[in-house]
């Protein structure tokens, strides 16, 4: 048995006939391949399949596929923008060194864009509170928090400037 | 290409792999989908001991989408090996148990495999495992390494009277009974260093391939050591030859140790696709399922003794260890808590008489391997909290006591006679370089340490316990030589050489290809940065692969910090000889001897004549081709090299803890963490930071959070991501780093490593931190992990009250 749903994820219309049981990240991952979006555990403590929801980030192993019907979902492959200019918070990541593996960068990536929306200029300790819900095994959170700093800044500035220079792509950065 | 690129070695380039990672384009175990995929689910024991009396999988069989359904009886293949006995060829005897691919007779923990289903999917494999009936006889179990030694403990195995796995000694114990004999002063103190779990965010996994075309086996798996699990694979485990398996590691996330070693799991996907004729078959572990069917690390109970005099020389140390390692052994399970931990026990200090002994225990728990540091935290642990017994004893200032017992900067190479530098059969290795006061010292002006007194006063103003540790470790990095490790049986039945092969194509792109196997330390960014400054080409030019057993030279892989040294130094042999037959070739295009030509970054010029001159792009699209080749050189740049390196590295430092204790609650606040690291010259000084960073947020996990606990009857109570408790970005501190630079002797960049150093030095200066703040209450030691309920109690029982 199998239920119809329709949904938005990252800009493109999609839709799909899922099980009841299957989580939202397996039909992201498995039925459109989206697999930046990853699965670290099975009990929603890592926070690795951290995407948007309608604006807000939610962690994707924690919602069945049909609870999302007729959602807008985000995922890291919809953060850059549309000419392929990275997101602040993945430039900001690369700078400073915010990954080694690599595993809990997207929803690491995602839980951060999630607070810069709701706070410009959050403090270290904010920060930290912010992402208490991702695991990283790797980097000790000291360089995530100083990408997310220095991303909240960008954004400030970016917010304050006018529009025109263009950010850096994968390509040509 | 020109003179002036611009040298990358030693600067901080940003990671040359991050853009992948960051855009969600990562391809990890999971991420790979094969045409007509299969999914496997594994079956595991509840049990923590239980013999089987059957396994009936006639229902499972019938299971919407399951294909097949296997129980071990059904393999024909060995045991996993094990590989790296304790002694080697010393004459210790090792009783070897090691995991069937599937249980066949018994389980000795629970998380055993015990049949698997193969299914379309993976739900209906896991639906399946459901329908599949084991009938267990349970037995007594028993998870503690030193009470299965006891008499009248559960017994794992036949082979193995009162559960010991072995019993090895190591150092001089005529000499270290005699120093105690002599002795004006002696402290004693039973330490447990407990166990973890080393949770890399990417669990393990495996794709098995069977091509019955060619007979050929592709396996596709989460792992440290590619070139390795094809040699095990082949040679120990299906006896299917070796050049008939291909063992392919994709983006790895994060390993920690847990991902080095052969797993039954491995072998089972290849039995799998066979089975069901040559379709690929995937199988995931699931967080819980990690907890039971991947490694765990530490676990050691430790009786230390030490011997000094009143002014603070320590003259003796003393150790016995019980070492568990889990039901069955892992593949070096038993090499970790004796090379890497005995030999290891006097850290950076000139104890002259040490004695150890190491008792390897089965238990019915997971099996138990290298994880961060290995058997090296472990030693720095018992090292560091002995010192400050010690000097707690006497009276003496901790930074004092270390100061006193340090090996003196003119005493390297130092010959370490109990530890390392016992020879086996004439074999032995040396501490090459160290100067370890300048680190302290830094280290204590960085933290105010002439204030720690006001410091506390403050504290204890506000409720709270100020306590400061510090940590002067030293590690063995860069394993290892193979004379040494492998050929007279101290370590492991194999050599830990490296390899690495350059090929600069027609084009002038040149293409660099690893023996090691990175899990996120950022090789396709450092050894490009090394190569670019060897043959003075654009990182941009330059790519660097690995991971593949065809395609990359047979290495060793990626553990025991060794990649930036030896890993590296390979690349640079292999540049050696691709600069070598540039120099030979352009000499032939420019009509010049070989002697006269002068290697300025990618120019091969005519000394003395510098406008007569060849690119090594030029010099490559022309011997490339071979047009046009002196007598006797073959065509194409293309060159390998295998380096063995002569010794281990030696990094060391001094890390300090500062920790607030509420007395109230016993809640323990880490707030400030520095760390002077010397970890030679840098090849990325922002990777080394991040891999310090990262090593030193595991050791704090340790002394503050983590723990796998067991129930009496070999359930596992943390058991889960709700209940092992891994560190979180609102529990740390940022981290103060600095450094001293000394570099090594052993290798040409002046490398030593940096993987493990972290994790190797931050447990012990947290505890010694915590002890230290609880100290004033007549706490002389509590056994990590300092959890608020563990302070508390302690506390409340130094008071008298009821705990």
């Amino acid at each position: 048995m199998t239920e119809h749903i329709s949904l938005t994820v990252n800009g493109q219309p999609r839709e799909g006939d899922v099980e009841p049981r299957r989580m939202l990240v397996q039909f992201l991952r498995e039925d459109l391949e989206l697999t930046g979006t990853h699965v670290g555990c099975d009990t929603s403590q890592c926070g690795a399949c951290t995407v948007h929801l309608d604006g807000k980030s939610i962690k994707s192993c924690t919602m069945l596929a049909v609870q999302a019907d007729g959602s807008t979902v985000t995922t890291i492959e919809g953060m850059a923008a549309a000419d392929g200019a990275l997101h602040p918070l993945q430039l900001a990541f690369w700078e400073k060194h915010g990954l080694q593996c690599g595993f809990c960068t997207p929803g690491m990536i995602m839980a951060a864009a999630d607070l810069l929306t709701r706070d410009t200029e959050p403090s270290d300790e904010e920060i930290r509170h912010a992402i208490e819900g991702n695991i990283c095994r790797c980097t000790g959170y000291h360089n995530i928090v100083a990408a997310i700093r220095e991303a909240a800044v960008t954004m400030r500035a970016g917010a304050a400037a006018p529009t025109g220079a263009a950010a850096p792509t994968v390509a040509n950065a | 290409m020109a003179t002036d690129v611009q040298d990358v070695l030693g600067s901080s380039v940003k990671r040359v792999e991050d853009p992948r990672f960051i855009t969600g384009k990562g391809r990890y175990l999971d991420d790979i989908v094969l045409t007509g995929m299969t999914h496997m689910a594994i079956l595991r024991s509840p049990y923590a001991h239980a013999n089987i009396r059957s396994v009936d999988t006639s229902a499972a069989k019938s299971m919407p989408g399951v294909i097949a359904v296997i129980v071990g009886a059904d393999i024909p293949w060995n045991p996993l090996p094990m590989a790296w006995p304790a002694g080697g060829s010393s004459g210790i005897v090792n009783n070897v148990n090691t995991p069937r691919i599937l249980a066949t007779d018994s389980v000795k923990w629970t998380g055993e495999g015990v049949a698997a289903v193969v299914a379309e999917t993976a739900e209906q494999a896991i639906d399946a495992l459901e329908a599949i009936q084991v009938d267990y006889e349970p037995l007594p179990a028993v998870v503690d390494a030193e009470k299965a030694t006891q008499p009248g403990a559960p017994q794992l195995h036949e082979n193995a009277p009162n559960n010991v796995v072995f019993t090895w000694p190591v150092g001089d114990k005529a000499g270290t009974d005699k120093a105690f004999d002599e002795a004006e002063v002696v402290v004693r103190q039973r330490v447990v260093n407990h166990r973890l779990i080393p949770n890399p965010m990417e669990v393990r996994g495996d794709i098995g391939l069977y091509n019955p075309g060619t007979d050929e086996y592709t396996v596709w798996m989460s792992s440290q050591t590619p070139h390795i699990q094809r040699l095990l694979l082949a040679a120990f485990v299906t006896g299917i030859p070796e050049h008939k398996i291909r063992c392919i590691s994709p983006d790895v996330g994060g390993a920690f140790g847990s991902k080095i070693f052969c797993y039954a799991d491995m072998a089972l996907v290849m039995h799998a696709s066979k089975l069901v004729g040559g379709r690929p078959v995937k199988w995931v572990e699931s967080r819980r399922e990690s907890y039971g069917s991947t490694i765990h690390g530490r676990d050691h109970v430790t009786y230390i003794e030490v011997a000094g005099k009143k002014d603070g020389e320590v003259t003796g140390l003393r150790v016995k260890t019980y070492a568990n390692l889990g039901g069955r052994l892992s593949t070096i399970g038993p090499g970790i808590p004796t090379t890497l931990y005995g030999r290891v026990l006097s850290g950076c200090y000139k104890i002259p008489n040490v004695y150890a002994e190491v008792t390897g225990v089965y238990t019915n728990t997971t099996f138990v391997d290298a994880y961060r540091g290995a058997g090296r935290p472990e030693a720095t642990y018992v090292i560091e909290r002995a010192m400050d017994l010690f000097a707690n004893e006497i009276g003496m200032d901790k930074a004092a006591i270390r100061r006193k017992n340090f090996i003196p900067p003119d005493q390297f190479p130092f010959d370490n006679p109990s530890g390392l530098g016992t020879a086996v059969n004439g074999e032995k290795i040396y501490i090459d370089s160290g100067n370890y006061e300048p680190a302290l010292n830094k280290a204590l002006i960085a933290v105010d340490y002439q204030d720690l007194d006001k410091a506390k006063a403050e504290a204890k103003r506000r409720g709270k316990l100020l306590g400061l540790g510090l940590s002067t470790y030293i590690e063995v990095c860069g394993v290892a030589p193979s004379k040494w490790i492998g050929a007279v049986g101290e370590g492991w039945g194999a050599a830990m050489w490296e390899s690495s092969n350059i090929k600069v194509h027609l084009t002038g792109k040149v293409i660099v290809t690893m023996g090691t196997q990175p899990q996120g330390q950022g090789h396709e960014t450092t050894f490009s940065q090394v190569i670019a400054h060897e043959l003075g080409v654009p990182m941009e030019d330059i790519v660097v692969q690995h991971s593949d057993t065809q395609g990359t030279p047979f290495g060793y892989g990626t553990y025991g910090s060794r990649s930036g040294t030896v890993g590296s130094t390979a690349a640079i042999k292999a540049a050696d000889k691709i600069r070598d037959k540039a120099r030979r070739y352009a000499a032939h295009m420019l009509e010049a001897a070989p002697d006269d030509i002068e290697v300025v970054g990618a120019e091969y010029r005519v000394k003395g004549s510098p406008e007569k001159k060849k690119t090594l792009q030029e010099i490559a699209f022309a011997l490339d081709l071979g047009f046009s080749l002196p007598t006797g050189m073959e065509p194409y740049l293309d060159e390998t090299a295998y380096y063995d390196t002569p010794n281990c590295t030696w990094p060391f430092g001094t890390h300090i803890a500062v920790v607030e204790i509420d007395e109230e609650t016993g809640e323990t606040d880490l707030i400030r963490y520095l760390a002077v690291d010397d970890v030679g010259k840098k090849i990325n000084p922002m990777i080394v930071d991040g891999q310090l960073h990262g090593g030193i947020a595991q050791g704090v996990g340790q002394a503050l959070w983590e723990a796998a606990i067991y129930a009496d009857d070999g359930q596992l109570l943390s058991g889960s991501m709700m209940d092992y408790a891994l560190p979180r970005a609102s529990w740390l501190p940022s981290f103060e780093l600095d450094e001293t630079v000394t570099p090594s002797p052993v290798n040409p960049l002046g490398v030593k490593g940096v993987g493990e150093a972290g994790a190797i030095a931050s447990t012990a200066a947290v505890a010694n931190a915590v002890n230290d703040a609880l100290a004033p209450l007549g706490i002389r030691h509590l056994d990590m992990p300092f959890t608020a309920q563990t302070v508390w109690r302690a506390i409340q029982t130094a008071k008298g009250g009821q705990s």
